[in-house]
């Protein structure tokens, strides 16, 4: 549910090209010559790949076991970086918020953009507007979104206690309360992220055929039975694939917990990225900051294949 | 450089359900994903490239020599910097031999490590008082033991100051460039309004309790007294306030470090916090509070008293265009002690020793001068700013002889109401000035909870609060070589 990036093409599978006749066309397709061009461009994607990616990734598993303080050689310290990390109570505690806030967020971050992008698409006019609307939000910078959120929970003057005061009930404490602290966490990513996916579910009911509406209004469906026995089954791979990424992105929350609590109240909304950062960024100790994130990483493609193959598997 | 793996995910409309092409669009979804994760790893990764210190004409013996500083303020502080900018010049005008490539920007924990292993770190870099043991400890400071008895006017800084420093083994690896004593900052135009003499600040936490409770009777979302808890400055202030009970968090028995958090001093500290957030209510509903919120409330006048050092009295008024009349500063309530912390400059690792005597004599000539004292005040008064604040240019960081000829050009020169100061001033050096602990930043982190608790719970139990964090302080401790 962090950042995403829509890009438009299509999924139909490509029609096969015709083979080119000429004098370049030997008979022998995918001759190197022929290709270089696509070669040149494919070079230049691998080499910042291998550079900003692959390279840094290698080094951060050979930086998870070792010791490091950037003026002597470092040093091989084996298993010990873990060993501290399992040693932290707050590592257990940072897995345990990050979960919830996963499982929180599935709840709210990935049914309320479906039903919103059901909603839309039912609109004879200002789809278009309401599209507008439902983005907005991802177009403000994450750190403004969670300042200004902010200010919503503050339970003095805040928004909401405002409103909840309005009609003569008790302010809560949001923020400042363990037990709400992280809901109001997954409201405010929630809120910020939900415009991608809903763009995506609208281009996918945009796919159903309308006929297939018409028809079962005829045979008298309900409302439900429509949902349930046309846009699910219609829409069921991009529901999949959306949960997959919600759940690989809000695993690696970070930013509303860096900036809207630190972490509190009483370690609360303490997360897995924000010990990482704690242990990189606050304590220098970038051996045992790149453990932890080796175990994200390894928790995360763990999760990611077994997901693929049930999903394969029942597809 | 951030530490933030964004998940950057193309993704495209689904209009047919064909399924083959589905799944491997998904399995390519899922790697793609899954090498967005790596990039946690790979920044992380990116920081560590061992290499050498900046470059720069180096040079082994008297001859020229340049050396990178920081500590150059921003363009956006305009006054600072053009002060820092003479200075620049100026110095190398009387030091011919020595050139300067002054860097902005200060101490920033962030990307200390990438600098240093990128190269990048300067050689004589910013640094606070919570970063000097950590960095001593993790060999990425210079040891300047041999060439500190050079420096002028070295043994007139005050003791406890130049020990921060220290390893410990009589090492020494910095020079203190200011100081600051906690103390009380209050707003005296709130404190008329409460019925309060606004020249008689409280001396005790009781007293400091009375108060706040008139001035957040007031009402109109006033708050009588503020205190952090988030961004390990919740802990910090923790520290402070033990300090100001008579304790400790960290005692030292022989080579080792022993957790001093779960004492009486500790839960007095608790009780007195839990006491004005509840029964109270003088410390409004809002908590999570870190330096910036505080300053807001203050500047905006709905504050009342808050902990801080004098530096945070010219960042209110120039931040929300106040007045240095409404503002005093007393000394720590309590009166067992306060927390000194302050600000220095250490030497890259890396540098050579003619640039340590460069970086030293630099060091020296501009924040350790007490033949430029006047000059200073002179030019801070004719443009303008405020001259009375015990900040620099005329930092408290002095004993002895020193410490009066500064005071008395303080006084000559002021143009803020020194009386505001005075009582803070006085009890900064009749109280006992505590360091701050050992792993300060770690410490911190754990000891914001204990403050989260006692102010986000009403049923808090200050001693199960104590206990946890005691066992938290005690296996960072361990860790202290």
């Amino acid at each position: 549910m962090t950042a995403t990036l829509i890009e438009t093409t299509s999924l139909r599978r490509p029609e096969k090209p015709a083979r080119r006749r000429g004098p370049r066309s030997s008979g022998r397709p995918g001759r190197f010559g022929d290709n270089l061009t696509g070669y040149g461009f494919l070079c230049a994607a691998l080499i910042c790949f291998a550079l900003f990616s692959w390279y840094p990734i290698i080094r951060g598993v050979l930086l998870s076991f070792q010791q490091v303080d950037f003026v002597n050689p470092a040093t091989w310290v084996g298993w010990a970086n873990f060993q501290k990390l399992f040693a932290d109570p707050l590592f257990a505690v940072a897995w345990r918020n990050t979960l919830y806030f996963t499982l929180l967020a599935l709840v709210f971050g990935f049914a309320i953009p479906f039903v919103v992008a059901m909603v839309i698409n039912e609109f004879r006019h200002a789809k278009g507007f309401f599209r507008l609307v439902v983005y907005l939000p991802v177009m403000l910078p994450p750190v403004v979104t969670a300042l200004l959120w902010k200010w919503f929970y503050d339970p003095g003057p805040g928004l909401f206690n405002t409103l909840l005061h309005a009609v003569n009930l008790p302010g809560l404490s949001w923020l400042d309360s363990s037990s709400t602290s992280m809901l109001s966490l997954v409201l405010v990513s929630t809120w910020a992220n939900m415009g991608s996916a809903t763009l995506i579910y609208l281009a996918a009911l945009g796919g159903i055929p309308g006929e297939l509406y018409e028809a079962s209004e005829l045979d008298g469906a309900t409302i439900w039975q429509r949902v349930r026995y046309i846009t699910i089954p219609h829409t069921r791979f991009v529901l999949l694939v959306m949960m997959l990424l919600q759940i690989v992105a809000t695993m690696q929350v970070f930013t509303e917990p860096y900036v809207m609590t630190g972490g509190g109240p009483e370690d609360s909304t303490v997360t897995v990225l924000l010990l990482l950062y704690r242990y990189a960024f606050v304590y220098n100790d970038f051996g045992t900051a790149s453990a932890m994130s080796l175990l994200l990483f390894l928790a995360l493609g763990a999760f990611s294949a077994l997901y693929l193959r049930l999903t394969r598997t029942r597809g | 450089m951030s530490n933030i793996p964004m998940v950057s995910v193309t993704t495209k409309p689904l209009p047919d359900a064909e399924e083959g092409q589905m799944n491997s669009f998904a399995l390519r979804r899922g790697l793609g994903l899954l090498a967005a994760a790596g990039l946690g790893l790979g920044v992380l990764a990116g920081c560590t490239s061992a290499n050498s210190a900046g470059g720069g004409t180096d040079a082994a013996t008297d001859g020229p020599v340049t050396i990178s500083i920081n500590g150059q303020p921003p363009k956006t502080q305009p006054f600072d910097r053009k002060i820092f900018d003479e200075d620049v010049a100026e110095f190398q005008k009387t030091h011919p031999n020595i050139h300067l490539e002054p860097h902005e920007g200060f101490m920033d924990p962030k990307t200390f490590s990438a600098k240093l292993a990128g190269g990048q770190l300067e050689d004589v870099f910013y640094v606070y008082f919570t970063d000097p043991s950590t960095l001593i400890a993790r060999h990425q400071a210079a040891d300047i033991t041999d060439y500190v008895k050079d420096v002028p006017h070295y043994n007139d800084i005050q003791q406890p100051l130049r020990d921060v420093f220290s390893d410990g083994k009589g090492h020494y690896y910095g020079l203190p460039t200011a100081n600051y004593t906690m103390g009380l900052l209050y707003n005296r135009k709130l404190f008329t309004q409460a019925g309060l003499d606004p020249d008689k600040p409280p001396t005790t936490w009781p007293e400091v309790q009375a108060d706040a409770k008139k001035i957040a009777a007031l009402g109109n979302g006033i708050v009588g007294y503020a205190d952090y808890s988030k961004s390990n400055q919740g802990g910090w202030h923790f520290t402070a306030e033990m300090y100001s009970q008579g304790g400790q968090i960290a005692t030292k028995n022989g080579d080792k470090w022993e957790s001093a958090v779960n004492t009486p001093q500790g839960r007095a500290v608790l009780d007195n916090l839990h006491q004005m957030r509840w029964t109270d209510n003088s410390m409004g509903q809002k908590q999570l509070l870190e330096l910036a919120d505080v300053q807001q409330k203050m500047g905006a006048g709905q504050l009342g008293m808050y902990l801080a050092a004098p530096d945070n009295v010219p960042t209110v008024v120039n931040q929300f265009h106040g007045s240095y009349a409404d503002y005093g500063l007393a000394p720590m309530p309590g009166g067992q002690g306060t927390l000194i912390g302050g600000e220095g400059y250490m030497i890259n690792p890396k540098a050579s020793p003619a640039k340590i005597k460069a970086g030293l004599q630099w060091l020296q000539w501009k924040f350790l001068n007490p033949d430029r004292f006047e000059t200073n005040l002179k030019r801070y008064k004719a443009q303008g700013q405020p001259v009375g604040l015990p900040v620099p240019p005329v930092a408290d960081i002095w004993t002895g002889a020193v410490r009066d000829k500064e005071e008395q050009l303080k006084q000559q020169y002021a143009t803020v109401p020194v009386s505001n100061y005075k009582s803070y001033m006085d009890g900064a050096s009749r109280l006992k000035g505590n360091i701050e602990p050992p792993q300060a930043q770690e410490i911190y982190a754990a000891l914001d909870n204990v403050m989260q608790g006692v102010l986000t719970r009403r049923d808090a139990d200050p001693g199960a609060l104590l206990a946890e964090a005691d066992n938290k302080v005690k296996s960072i401790l361990a860790q202290v070589k």
